[in-house]
């Protein structure tokens, strides 16, 4: 019942009971694997055995290596930190280039394509991933039989793994950065125009100013959700593996708290990016993740 | 081909210059990305090869679904199953958002609503991870339940269905807690009030006012949750281990591990034929366009 209305006491407890639950559901297991990132033993599971920072700086002699001297982790980390790099850079671009097209023009067929644009979102991750994976082997079989080409690039591996997330995280880019499009007042451009700016000053002095709340919103939501892909990334990666496919290997081998540790690093950094988002700018839709596991 | 900006242009070819450069990457992407892997996908799961690089059209790979009872009971099963998580996800969310929108108000309100966001800015390995420490033989709830004596022996929680669900619903809340909130904010207090003064019970303005007016809400959360839980991998995976059977790891073995990219493809298309089949269900049942839906997600 409302607010407005009353409540009886039962219902008032009730309530509060089940946000309390609610939140529990939430954050437990958050809150263990931050716990455990600290417990001194050699498996993350009860009981407490006291506090150590082993599992971030112990030494590999010591026969625990932390997360700092984990040459693997910290290797699919900066794996990660490339590939997400890259897919926000093409996507916050073609996001932009597409919410201009798809704003600012009138063409044959941009109904279509807008609900093309849209597809994305609703094909699971594994299915992008092996459609990609088995056109681009397709392409590499043509280009060996026909040209005696081979090209590294179409196997396996991390150009596919950019490719494959950038091709529904740039529908991402594209919705958040042409909702803000969207609510621009086109007279601001018309005034600069009349005043005698160019078309180049224009775009470089307002527009994109205006746009840059969304810009850097969806680059952020660009990056994160590259950083956190698993499923297509799954399907496409070659021998280099980024931080979540190196994370579930292990964690399919048997849980080691290092694992707890680059985790709290992950909670850490996404919580501080979070918090940054949050902080600058008027509030764009920037404020919540989309849909992070296609 | 018009530009829609009335705008003096330098030159007449500008705008189709533009336009041509604009179109590019969104055509570049779509195609190559999406429509032509797609093709491929199709042309792969509906050929045979019948010697090396020798390659005959066929139906075999979608005869071998149905003959093999194992595939089509996985398919089933993983189809029964997101359809559960989606309806207990349904259930979870719908009282917080509730809480949300009516129940707390100014500040509360809004930090409840961050609140609940906030576990899913964190990857969903890490708290797939958080998972199996709270829930196996050695873990954190199992222990606590020997602590409490409710059992002698601390219970085995992973690798069950409701494990499964457990996990889904949990990676799925957002999805769904985010377009009830969005629905319920415009539905108008004074309309819960007027039933409730005209004696109305609770369940009655749940069903004659709340439920038709966050109807759009609703919708867009299942469609979104369901095409989740459909297509995960990782959960269903980690929590259930061998048990879990979920038909994105059969398209997983046989893309990577048997190599048998004509059966995988076929998966595949079986995999987007009932997503599609469910998501446009969904839609005419509740008289939606799929463009609102997905802006509204």
């Amino acid at each position: 019942m409302i607010a407005s209305l009353p409540r009886p006491a039962w219902l008032r407890a009730a309530t509060a009971l089940y946000v309390a639950a609610f939140l529990v559901f939430l954050f437990a297991p958050l809150l263990i694997v931050a716990v455990f990132a600290f417990n001194n033993a050699s498996y993350p599971a009860p009981p407490w055995r006291g506090f150590t920072l082993d599992w971030f700086l112990g030494s590999p002699t010591s026969g625990r290596a932390g997360l700092f001297h984990d040459t693997q982790l910290l290797g699919s980390l900066w794996t990660s930190l490339i590939v997400a790099i890259w897919v926000t850079l093409l996507s916050v671009t073609v996001g932009t280039a597409n919410s201009f097209l798809m704003e600012r023009y009138r063409f044959r067929g941009k109904q279509l394509l807008s609900i093309l644009m849209l597809i994305p979102l609703v094909i699971p991750g594994v299915i992008l991933g092996i459609s990609i994976l088995s056109l681009s082997s397709r392409v590499a079989e043509l280009l060996d039989d026909l040209l005696g080409l081979d090209l590294d690039f179409l196997r396996p591996g991390l150009p596919l793994v950019v490719v494959g997330q950038f091709s529904y995280i740039a529908t991402i880019a594209t919705l958040m950065i042409s909702a803000r499009l969207k609510r621009f007042d086109l007279t601001l451009e018309e005034a600069a125009l009349n005043l005698g700016a160019s078309h180049a000053a224009v775009l470089r002095t307002i527009t994109l100013p205006y746009l840059r709340p969304a810009l850097i919103g969806s680059a952020a939501i660009s990056f994160l959700m590259s950083f956190e892909n698993f499923n297509t990334t799954l399907m496409l990666v070659g021998s280099d593996a980024p931080l979540t496919v190196m994370m579930y290997g292990r964690m399919r081998e048997g849980a080691s708290p290092v694992l707890n540790a680059v985790s709290l690093f992950l909670m850490l950094a996404s919580a501080l990016l979070a918090l940054s988002l949050m902080r600058g700018g008027p509030r764009t839709s920037a404020g919540r993740p989309g849909p992070a596991s296609t | 081909m018009a530009n829609t900006l009335a705008l003096p242009l330098p030159r007449a070819w500008t705008p189709r210059l533009i336009l041509t450069l604009l179109l590019a990457p969104a055509l570049l992407w779509l195609v190559a990305l999406i429509v032509l892997p797609h093709m491929q996908l199709a042309l792969l799961s509906f050929r045979e090869r019948v010697a090396p690089h020798e390659y005959e059209p066929s139906l075999g790979q979608y005869q071998t679904f149905f003959a093999e009872p194992l595939y089509w009971q996985v398919f089933v099963r993983t189809a029964v199953l997101s359809v559960t998580a989606t309806a207990l996800t349904l259930l979870v969310a719908f009282p917080i958002a509730w809480v949300i929108t009516k129940v707390a108000r100014g500040r509360a309100s809004s930090l409840l609503f961050a609140i609940c966001l906030i576990p899913f800015w964190v990857s969903e390995t890490v708290r797939a991870l958080g998972w199996l420490i709270l829930l196996r033989e050695s873990g954190v709830l199992p222990a606590l339940l020997v602590k409490l004596g409710l059992t002698a022996m601390p219970p085995e929680l992973l690798y069950h269905d409701a494990t499964i669900l457990t996990g889904l619903v949990y990676t799925s809340l957002l999805f769904m807690v985010v377009p009830l909130v969005s629905s319920l904010e415009s539905l108008d207090n004074s309309l819960v009030e007027a039933a409730y003064d005209l004696g109305a019970s609770g369940l009655a303005i749940l069903r004659h006012i709340v439920i038709p007016h966050a109807a759009p809400g609703i919708t867009a959360g299942c469609i979104v949750v369901f095409m989740l839980c459909l297509g995960n991998y990782l959960t269903p995976n980690l929590l259930g281990g061998k048990n879990s059977q979920w038909f994105t790891e059969l398209i997983y073995t046989q893309f990577i591990v048997r190599f048998n990219w004509e059966q995988g493809a076929a998966f595949g298309f079986l995999l987007l034929g009932l997503s599609t089949a469910i998501v446009a269900l969904g839609l005419r049942m509740s008289g939606q366009r799929f463009v609102d839906v997905m802006r509204r997600s």
